[in-house]
């Protein structure tokens, strides 16, 4: 009898109890790697109508832990990762580069004693060993790392692997889960934020709208959101445009802030400090409108306009009005 | 209550930064090495206690011998000391062996509560934190923007990709604080003077009781990606904007 080795995928959950898209990406790349298997927190009652959509992306076994303490910060998913860790065989256990994602697998490859590699852009099986790939330095470079020894526990960037596993009549295996209540924190309430109407998650989009210190003022920042709106882009910002106070830390854009890979992104009044570039540099295709002709942003972009914003912006929304009719 | 700050020495993010070809590792010996920004949000995060209550703070962080100048600026800002970790062996340490090393000082020196910045701005890998809790087998409370410090327990509001979650949990305990969390003050010239005069400690591995080996993550290869190149430039003669509209067109982006 051949002994499948399987990989370990966690899946996340919303407060209500559905499956984040994380679980598509996640199935993929460990389907890659082994027999995926699913791991979820779930009550029993609640994991039924998870299964069918497990098993349609790729689980070929999904593990449900239950436990009878509640309330604690990401417990139950650590132990559950740990109980199926060393029940069998593994390659990899991989999470969502996630908040969540990254505390669970960081408790769990200590636990585990195992190495860890932390928002990993691609993942492969090669001569049986899992290799990891990295973008570095706001993707100025790639690296490629392994484990020494033992499964690699990975989180995966949100939106980095774009395959699907072919879907899978999951097995199911519930595991009953103890917890140490001494080792976490307690969760008092949690909420996913609401976007407003229209207004996109600047993580994971696939095109975004940034403006700069060149905007001049929080009310003119409104263009930047219509030009957005126009091309059902994510607004996004530069870190000088949010330290001035034109727009919420939540849309910064940076080495600090979020790094976002998107087909299109456009720069509106952004000079290019290498703290912006290290969060936008590997779009697919980079726009550039600054009335400064030597900002740096322009050694990157696919199509600059050296102009003024507020006559060139009304005038390409406009033009992408016309077409659309 | 005795509260660790942990602060890392980085290349400072307004800078060009490089890795080594072999290693993969980041060139931390060109450009300018500065305490992460983020680390001074966590030590104010203390100080702001420390000014309420007269809580002890101590800075801890791991690095070659210049990394003192870290702890030199938090002792300006207003820590009661410094500890220093360097050891050859450590230089790098994949993610598993750092958290090692800073749990071993940490648990070495005792502690009510370990505050860090949520992630560095060089690794950007946001697992130290917890992985040091783990090590401790305290509780962890990370991503702060809001932090809420009593005698026995820490609170606040983690911000997460997908919203935010209300968090506590009881001393000792490890967390760590976003960008939104405090404004760093400026050091002041007294705490400039003052600060020459503050202890720091400098240990070695030798002085710790480490957790068994983890594997480590071994580097295959490391390759510079070309960059992004220039395309096309015009400058606005009225017309740009339709000139930008035929260009999103004919790449099917509009």
């Amino acid at each position: 009898m051949v002994i499948m080795t399987t990989a370990l995928a966690l899946i996340e959950l919303t407060p209500t109890g559905a499956i984040r898209p994380s679980a598509r990406m996640l199935l993929a790349a460990a389907a890659r790697l082994g027999d995926p298997v699913a791991v979820v927190v779930a009550a029993p009652h609640k994991s039924e109508g998870l299964l069918a959509e497990l098993g349609s992306l790729g689980a070929a076994r999904v593990v449900v832990a239950t436990s009878n303490t509640d309330g604690l910060l990401l417990a139950h998913e650590v132990e559950a990762l740990v109980a199926a860790a060393n029940a069998g065989p593994i390659t990899a256990i991989l999470a969502a580069n996630s908040v969540e994602g990254r505390e669970v697998a960081a408790r769990v490859a200590v636990r585990l004693r195992a190495a860890l590699a932390v928002d990993i852009v691609d993942i492969t099986l090669e001569a049986g060993s899992v290799v990891a790939t990295h973008s570095v330095l706001g993707g100025a470079y790639l690296v490629q790392s392994t484990a020494e020894s033992g499964p690699l526990v990975a989180t995966i960037r949100l939106g980095a692997i774009g395959d699907r596993a072919a879907a899978a009549t999951p097995e199911v295996m519930e595991v009953a889960i103890d917890v140490d209540t001494s080792r976490f924190a307690v969760v008092n309430a949690a909420a996913d934020a609401v976007f407003e109407a229209g207004r996109r998650d600047l993580r994971g989009a696939s095109r975004v709208v940034s403006g700069g210190r060149g905007i001049g003022s929080q009310e003119n920042f409104a263009l930047v959101e219509q030009l957005a709106d126009a091309l059902g882009a994510a607004v996004g910002a530069s870190r000088a445009a949010v330290d001035a106070g034109y727009i919420a830390q939540s849309a910064q854009v940076g080495q600090t802030g979020v790094t976002v890979t998107p087909d299109l992104y456009v720069a509106l009044g952004i000079s290019g400090a290498i703290q912006h570039r290290a969060g936008m540099q590997t779009a697919k295709t980079i726009v550039v409108i600054n009335k400064d002709a030597n900002a740096p942003l322009f050694d990157i972009a696919d199509f600059g306009v050296v102009g003024d914003v507020f006559t060139v912006v009304p005038q390409l929304i406009e033009a992408i009005r016309e077409r659309s009719r | 209550m005795k509260i660790l700050v942990l602060v890392k020495q980085v290349p400072d993010t307004w800078g060009e930064r490089s890795l080594d070809s072999v290693t993969g590792a980041l060139i931390r010996t060109t450009g300018e090495q500065v305490i992460d920004e983020i680390d001074e949000r966590a030590l104010e995060v203390a100080l702001q206690y420390k000014d309420a209550t007269n809580a002890e703070v101590v800075a801890v962080t791991m690095g070659p011998a210049r990394a003192i100048d870290v702890l030199r600026k938090s002792l300006a800002m207003g820590a009661d000391s410094g500890i220093h970790l360097v050891d050859d062996s450590l230089a790098g340490s994949d993610l598993g062996w750092t958290a090692r090393a800073l749990a071993g000082v940490i648990a070495l020196d005792g502690f009510d509560l370990v505050i860090a910045g949520n992630e560095s701005t060089d690794g950007r890998g946001g697992v130290i934190p917890a992985m040091i809790a783990e090590h401790l087998g305290v509780p962890n409370a990370t991503f702060l923007d809001t932090v809420t410090i009593a005698p026995n327990s820490v609170a606040g509001e983690r911000a997460t990709d997908y919203g935010t979650v209300d968090v506590s949990a009881s001393l000792p305990a490890v967390i760590s604080i976003t960008e939104r969390s405090a404004e760093p003050r400026f050091p002041s010239f007294r705490g400039i003077l003052g600060a020459k005069k503050k202890p720091v400690k400098t240990i070695s591995l030798s002085d710790l009781q480490l957790d068994s080996e983890p594997s480590r993550s071994l580097v295959h290869s490391t390759s510079k990606r070309p960059p992004h190149s220039a395309g096309t430039k015009v400058i606005d003669a009225g017309d740009a904007g339709m000139q930008l509209a035929k260009f999103l067109a004919d790449n099917r982006l509009i």
